[in-house]
Order: structure tokens, then C-alpha cells, then sequence
């Protein structure tokens, strides 16, 4: 089983959106919610995704696909 | 032996050993090294750290290092009374810190001291990072200093010409074919699988006290006290932070009287979440996709973008964005008052203090501070449209002939 620690971040038409909920139920992904903040506006979660790897890419790309933006949640790696 | 006594969660005050992490167990956030204040005051005063050497290891005590530091020469940079670009904007105490002047020409080098010091420490034989150009040179030395390997990543698309300053030290460079997010990914990937030292991945906590050395610096510079304002760029925020931290410890060690800085962040129009954020009154910043020509700064997903953020306000400063045109009449007008050949995002800076001052809220007798963090000559390309010479023959007919008849 792998781990991965990743923030989710909504647009203001996906909030409304069961999207965690739905990733754990298409996908055998385990998600554990650290935090969050939502407003009617934007929202964003940092989250712990488990399960098998393939699993987890497979959900990441869903979640993506649906239009959430998907980071590090570390926030880039990439600097100048 | 120094006074780091553990790493502190930013968020929930959850405590660690001193290790290379750089996240919470608990709540994911960022971790950051704890000292014991009482002990350091007891043995710092601004005679012990004058005494010191001429760089920014003189700052030594104040730094999470145990070890022998891997040190190519840095710090301890001007401080320039910037009298001719004051007169333009406005501003009578006006420097210019220009940290240009390090050994790889950028401030990354301060970071990148203390994290590669470290990572010999905890017994890595490799360090790592991912970046475009001023990391990857300053790692990439450090490294070669330090007789490890370096292993450093490229998002693919970057000009030859800027890693020409990383390739120069020979580390294990890496092009990847993909966008910066799968560069993102990549090494977050990579930082989990290899035992390797990633400078801003599970060495960030002490990377991040390096930059503390540039608001010590400047205080001492100063004559011992902290300016009034201070403008510096922003990309992950970082920085930023870490001059604010820097001033406040200083203050809280009783160097320097209570510190009353305002905190101005810049940043470029088209790369700005935390200008964006601050603008909008959010407590929270929303990573963008980067598009401006300073490269250095194009940071969608600002790690450190909240704790800016909350600086920024916190201090009674503000935020600032320019665009592109503006940039390069930054650089343009710093170099062209000054003498100091910034890249781009020196140019964020300058263009920034301008409305600043232009606005009021910079004060023409406030001692102000612009840092300069890193050098022009790396990405002229961005100035490749100023190089406009006239053309004359070898006599004193066309010289004169250029020049208007002399007196």
C-alpha cells in the first residue's frame, strides 16, 4: 500500500461537488482529511490519499479531470 | 553545538526531533526549526557578531548547524545608499541590498549553505533539487564543495543559456520532458524513493534558515536597527519570510530595539497568488499558473505563501504586483541609477517601490531596503532589445560625426 499526501484545490462550480466522497468510492483509495477550508467562493483540502499506487494515480487523474487542481502539498518544488 | 532544540509544526506546535522532514504527521503543514532563545541571548551581543567572519556564517549561532559549514564564500553582500534612484522615486534613505554578489550570484546561495551543511550532517552522500536556474547553480556548487553528488531536475522548454551556471559544476543534470507540475510530481516521487538530501523537500526547514541572514545582515549594516520598510520579491515566499524572521529575532534576542517593519511583498502580475491574495483581503492563498518573463519567481503554488501573506499584513506593509513592461523598466532604471545589473526579478523590486512611493505608502524619510536577490547576466535575453550601439568608422570624423560637433 502507498501513501500520498496531496492538496486539493476546487473551482467555485465544483464545490458543491461530492468529489473526496466519490474518489473513495470509484477508486480503492482510503482518503484521510487533515485540512481544509471551504467557502461558498473557492476551497481547498490537504488530504492523505491510501491504497495501491496505480489506484491512487488512476484517482488523482479522475479528480483532475473533473477539473480540481491537484498539488504537492508542499506547495511546488520547482524554484527559480 | 547550536541552539536548534527540535523542529515545530507552523500550524499545530507539533514537536520533532531534529531530522530531515518537513512535514506534520498530524496536519500535513510545514515544519520549522525551533531554538532555545534564552540560551542563544545568553551567549550573542552585536560585539560577538561583528567579531565574526566576513560572510554570513558570522551569524553562525543563530543557525540550525552543528557540523563544519560548507561555505564557497557568501554573505556579507552591500548594502548600497541608493542616492540617485532615491532622488528619482522620492525617497531619501533608501539601500539597496545587493546580494547579487554571492559566489553563484543569487541569494539561494545563503539557503543552500545551511542546507547542504546539514545534509552532510545527517549523513547524505547526495543532495538534490528541482529549479530553473539560481538553485540548481547554488546547489550544484555546494555540492561539488562538499565532495557530493548532485542531482539536479530541469522542467524541459528552459533556455541552454541558464544552466550553463549549474552545468559549469558538474552535477547529474536533468531535462524532464513534461510541464513544471510533472516536474513537481516527479520529485516529490523521487524525494520519497531515494535517500537523497532535496534541498526543498525534506532539507526545507533548515534551507529556510539561511535567508534569515539577509534581515541580520542588514540590521547590522544598519548600524543595529531595522529599516523602516522593506520590499523584496516573492515566489515561494520564502524569502520573504525569512528576512521578517530574521528582524524578529534579532529583537527578541534584545540586539535591536522592537522591530517595526512594514513588510512589502512584490511580486509579477503575471505570476502573483500572494499579491493576489493579499488584494482580495483572503487568508488564504490559490495557486495560479505562472506566466511572466521573471522566471525566477514564477511560483504558482507558494509553499510559504500564507506565512507572506500573514507578514505582509501582520506588519503594516503591503503587497505589490508590475507587469512585464514594468519589470524590465525596473531593471532598467536600478541599473541605469545604481550600477546594479538585476535580473528580472530585481526589476519586480524596483518597479514595485516605485508605486510604492508613488502611492505614499513607502515614505520619502522612511529607511527603506530593496533586495536585489539575484544577478541580470543569467537571463539577459530579457534585455536583448537595449543593445543598440552606433556604428562608426575608425576616425575622429565619425566619432564626432556621432557625438555633435564638440566645443
Amino acid at each position: 500500500m502507498a501513501k500520498k499526501q496531496v492538496m486539493f484545490t476546487f473551482p467555485e462550480e465544483m464545490i458543491r461537488e461530492p468529489i473526496i466522497y466519490n474518489l473513495s468510492h470509484q477508486f480503492k483509495v482510503v482518503s484521510n482529511i487533515r485540512r481544509a477550508d471551504i467557502s461558498e467562493a473557492k476551497g481547498w483540502v490537504v488530504l492523505e490519499l491510501e491504497g495501491e499506487e496505480q489506484e491512487i494515480e488512476r484517482g488523482i487523474a479522475w479528480v483532475t479531470a473533473k477539473g480540481v487542481r491537484v498539488d504537492p502539498v508542499i506547495g511546488d518544488i520547482v524554484e527559480g | 553545538m547550536s541552539y536548534a532544540r527540535a523542529l515545530r509544526c507552523r500550524k499545530c506546535g507539533q514537536e520533532y526531533p531534529v531530522q530531515p522532514i518537513n512535514l506534520c504527521d498530524f496536519c500535513l503543514s510545514p515544519l520549522e526549526v525551533s531554538y532555545d532563545y534564552k540560551a542563544m541571548a545568553r551567549g550573542l551581543s552585536r560585539e560577538k557578531l561583528a567579531g565574526g567572519p566576513l560572510s554570513m556564517w558570522r551569524y553562525r549561532d543563530m543557525l540550525p548547524v552543528e557540523g563544519k559549514e560548507v561555505d564557497i564564500g557568501t554573505g556579507l553582500t552591500p548594502l548600497v545608499k541608493a542616492d540617485n534612484l532615491g532622488h528619482e522615486l522620492g525617497l531619501d534613505r533608501l539601500y539597496i541590498k545587493n546580494d547579487c554578489l554571492n559566489p553563484t550570484y543569487s541569494f539561494k546561495d545563503r539557503p543552500v549553505s545551511v542546507a547542504v551543511t546539514k545534509a552532510r550532517e545527517f549523513g547524505f552522500d547526495a543532495v538534490a533539487c528541482a529549479s530553473t536556474g539560481n538553485l540548481a547553480a547554488s546547489v550544484a556548487a555546494h555540492a561539488t564543495k562538499a565532495n557530493m553528488k548532485a542531482y539536479v531536475f530541469v522542467p524541459s522548454g528552459i533556455e541552454p543559456g541558464k544552466l550553463v551556471g549549474a552545468a559549469i559544476y558538474n552535477p547529474f543534470l536533468m531535462t524532464v520532458d513534461g510541464s513544471y507540475d510533472d516536474v513537481n510530481r516527479l520529485c516529490a516521487a523521487l524525494a520519497q524513493k531515494y535517500n537523497w538530501g532535496f534541498i526543498n523537500i525534506n532539507l526545507r526547514p533548515y534551507y529556510a534558515e539561511g535567508s534569515k541572514t539577509l534581515g541580520y545582515e542588514v540590521v547590522e549594516q544598519l548600524g543595529w536597527r531595522a529599516p523602516d520598510c522593506v520590499v523584496a520579491p516573492a515566489a515561494s515566499g520564502l524569502l520573504f519570510t525569512r528576512i521578517w524572521k530574521g528582524l524578529d529575532e534579532l529583537s527578541m534576542l534584545g540586539i535591536i530595539e522592537p522591530v517595526n517593519t512594514h513588510m512589502y511583498v512584490s511580486q509579477a502580475a503575471g505570476s502573483s497568488p500572494i499579491v493576489s491574495a493579499f488584494q482580495a483581503g483572503a487568508l488564504h492563498v490559490h495557486p495560479v499558473e505562472p506566466n511572466t518573463i521573471a522566471k525566477s519567481i514564477a511560483i504558482g503554488n507558494p509553499a510559504d505563501g500564507y506565512y507572506a501573506l500573514r507578514i505582509a499584513r501582520q506588519s503594516g506593509g503591503g503587497a505589490c504586483a508590475v507587469t512585464d513592461e514594468e519589470i524590465i523598466d525596473g531593471v532598467k532604471l536600478l541599473a541605469q541609477t545604481e550600477g546594479i545589473f538585476a535580473e528580472a526579478a530585481g526589476g519586480v523590486v524596483i518597479s514595485s517601490l516605485k508605486k510604492l512611493a508613488a502611492s505614499g505608502a513607502v515614505k520619502r524619510d522612511e529607511v527603506t531596503v530593496a533586495f536585489i536577490t539575484g544577478a541580470g547576466p543569467r537571463t539577459q535575453e530579457t534585455m536583448a532589445d537595449i543593445v543598440k550601439p552606433f556604428t562608426v568608422q575608425p576616425t575622429l570624423e565619425s566619432v564626432e560625426e556621432v557625438l555633435g560637433a564638440p566645443d
